[in-house]
């Protein structure tokens, strides 16, 4: 990158997620719902002594993607590590239901969602593992009539729930600074023991779960700059593609004979995985 | 947690809302709406307790002159220190002369 | 270490009356059509296998070949009656204690494994298969949103090692920064945290909490009265022009649920 590049460059990484869903959206076109003013605030933290955000870490923003009607759904990492609760999961899930309403009566409606999340939040335990079933019933719904497209820049990426929610999405763009993964590095390691994986190890967490490593595996379907009107600009492109023959969750066969073959015994090495998945993928 | 209340005589009614910050460690949100009457009528929830007097003489300072539109202010606080709150809460009252 | 729970295999033998599993599938998996009420209905549950290739999947957790297997089996049966008018019931036996742990499982994409189940059981549902989770066991996080989170109908059985959590006690406490103890306390007062089946049965997500005798090596007559369910159950998805999980959301613990619904309708257009 050329200094007069870097110099224009607009990091979307260090946007909250009202800014993110702006920059994302056609200009002029951003109209926020249920916003901070309403205070639907999460009714579990008080309870337990933690300060609530005013729109519990979410933003839906309806708007325009080429003119055509869309939802952004941003979480916003800074706050609770961007975890799911009962609110947040559900302005997600509502969206999409009334996106997937729209297009049964005709209306195009497309949505974009920007993970950047550690999953269930746990002090709402069991609602928002309920509420990220129902936002993956909703985009599994939606995706049948329009792009459903994902976001992971960074800096929290995509764990839990959510990254199987992310694995669900028609498209799927991140950029270096993303991490996607089910599980943590750190509970990884309280779960499995420091041998199965040191959690400090920052080389091979990015290299195994890193943005670049998952789109090269063919786990991402866009490996973008981490640059606000480059990211709008691969969504866009995402969704004038329409919906994918095929999403990668519903390739099985593609994945599952690799799988197989794999020694899951022995610590894989990131090109084993590029090596294992391309080929099928590719094809 | 606790949560702390404060009035301030201000200027004329805010026209419009603003919002500036978001709830993460050692940050804030603060949101402003309009007040009926004359006053900056403010409600603190923190994750920090005991910090009244804190907070007391940072809206004293703040609000001494009744300068500021009259708003309705909310702030809720993770733990940020008087300089990021005095950031937060010009940010959200800049936003608010943007809107007209 | 603990042994590994039986119960998804007791459970899903029990249903199947002596049927074989299909044959092609991991160990780590069972899966047969076997008859329920008038219908053939497809059994599926995971269960484990101590020589399973990936070991953090051993005892009877959902990982990488377990989800893209699941995958596999939810839609082989969706592939089958494409053309049938009545689509066949689709049971989840669920008694897995979590997702896979593991490096290889990160690795591999563990997350997009999950996805491809969680995927396969929803397309069933909107595609017109009764989906039916029967919770013998364990249903925990990542797991359970891979096999049975996305049926149309959730049934539990009343017992103390039912369980549907986020997180294990253990880890719950070190990620909030609590003790066990602070944790059973607050659990206590707020239903979502707490690990009992009778907490979760508050929430409105469960269509039955059944009583059974000894779930753990249930007698003729259990399995009968589990039997009589899953046909009611059939019986209630197909009489319900819904196909998707609404029924789920209309708890008095969920009004925050419902009240997020309500206001993104009137805000939508």
């Amino acid at each position: 990158m050329d200094a007069q590049r870097l110099l224009a460059r607009r990091s979307f990484t260090e946007l909250h997620a009202r800014a993110r869903a702006q920059a994302l959206l056609d200009p002029g076109s951003f109209r926020e719902l249920i916003d901070p003013f309403e205070r639907l605030a999460s009714p579990w933290l008080p309870r337990q002594g933690i300060v609530t955000q005013a729109d519990d870490g979410l933003v839906v923003a309806r708007g325009l993607l080429d003119g055509n009607p869309a939802v952004v759904l941003a979480i916003e990492g800074a706050f609770q590590g961007g975890s799911m609760g009962e609110v947040s999961a559900a302005k997600i899930a509502g969206s999409l239901e009334l996106a997937a309403e729209d297009n049964r009566q005709g209306i195009p409606t497309r949505a974009a969602i920007v993970f950047e999340t550690g999953g269930v939040r746990l002090q709402e335990a069991n609602l928002g593992l309920a509420g990220i079933a129902e936002i993956q019933a909703a985009i599994v719904d939606l995706r049948r009539y329009q792009p459903v497209a994902g976001i992971v820049a960074g800096p929290v990426g995509c764990y839990g729930g959510m990254s199987i929610a992310a694995g669900l999405c028609s498209y799927l763009l991140v950029t270096r600074e993303a991490r996607l993964g089910l599980n943590g590095p750190a509970v990884i390691e309280q779960e499995a023991g420091i041998a199965e994986f040191d959690s400090r190890d920052r080389a091979t967490i990015w290299g195994l779960s890193g943005g670049e490593q998952r789109y090269r595996s063919g786990l991402a379907d866009r490996y973008v700059e981490d640059d606000a009107a480059q990211i709008r600009q691969a969504l866009l492109v995402c969704m004038r593609a329409g919906r994918p023959g095929r999403c990668r969750s519903e390739r099985h066969d593609a994945f599952l004979p690799p799988l197989s073959q794999a020694d899951g015994a022995r610590p894989a090495e990131p090109a084993e995985v590029i090596a294992a998945f391309g080929e099928e993928l590719r094809a | 947690m606790q949560t702390l209340a404060f009035t301030f005589p201000a200027a004329a009614p805010a026209h419009g809302r603003a919002l500036a910050g978001v709830v993460a460690s050692g940050d804030l949100e603060v949101l402003l709406e309009p007040a009926a009457d004359r006053h900056i009528s403010i409600e603190v929830t923190t994750s920090v307790e005991g910090m009244e007097r804190t907070w007391a003489a940072l809206f004293a300072r703040l609000f001494a002159e009744p300068t500021r539109p009259a708003v309705r202010l909310q702030i809720n606080d993770s733990g940020a220190t008087p300089g990021v709150v005095s950031l937060r809460i010009a940010q959200a009252f800049d936003a608010l002369a943007q809107e007209h | 270490m603990n042994t590994s729970s039986q119960r998804g295999l007791v459970w899903w033998q029990a249903l199947t009356g002596g049927t074989e599993p299909l044959a092609g599938y991991a160990a780590s998996l069972r899966v047969a059509d076997a008859k329920l009420g008038d219908d053939m209905a497809r059994y599926i549950a995971v269960v484990p296998d101590p020589h399973n290739p990936f070991p953090r999947a051993r005892r009877g957790e959902t990982g990488l070949i377990e989800g893209w297997s699941l995958a596999r089996a939810v839609r082989d049966a969706i592939e089958a009656d494409r053309d049938r008018d009545l689509r066949r019931p689709i049971v989840a036996v669920v008694d897995t204690p979590s997702q896979a742990y593991g490096r290889n499982e990160e690795a591999y994409g563990i997350h997009q494994a999950l996805a491809a189940a969680a995927d396969a059981y929803a397309t069933a549902r909107l595609d017109g298969h009764p989906v039916i989770t029967l919770l013998a066991g364990k249903a925990m996080s990542g797991a359970f949103l891979a096999h049975g989170y996305q049926a149309n109908r959730l049934i539990a059985f009343d017992d103390p090692q039912v369980m549907v959590h986020a997180m294990g006690r253990d880890a719950a406490a070190r990620i909030t920064l609590r003790s066990v103890d602070e944790l059973d306390a607050l659990a206590a007062d707020i239903p979502p945290m707490a690990y009992d089946i009778h907490s979760y049965a508050s929430l409105g997500l469960l269509w039955r909490l059944l009583a059974v005798d000894n779930p753990a090596a249930p007698g003729a007559d259990a399995i009968a009265k589990v039997a009589n369910v899953l046909r009611e159950a059939v019986a209630d998805i197909r009489g319900d022009a819904s196909r998707g999980l609404e029924s789920r959301l209309h708890g008095p613990l969920r009004k925050a649920s419902a009240d997020v619904r309500a206001r993104l309708r009137a805000q939508w257009r």
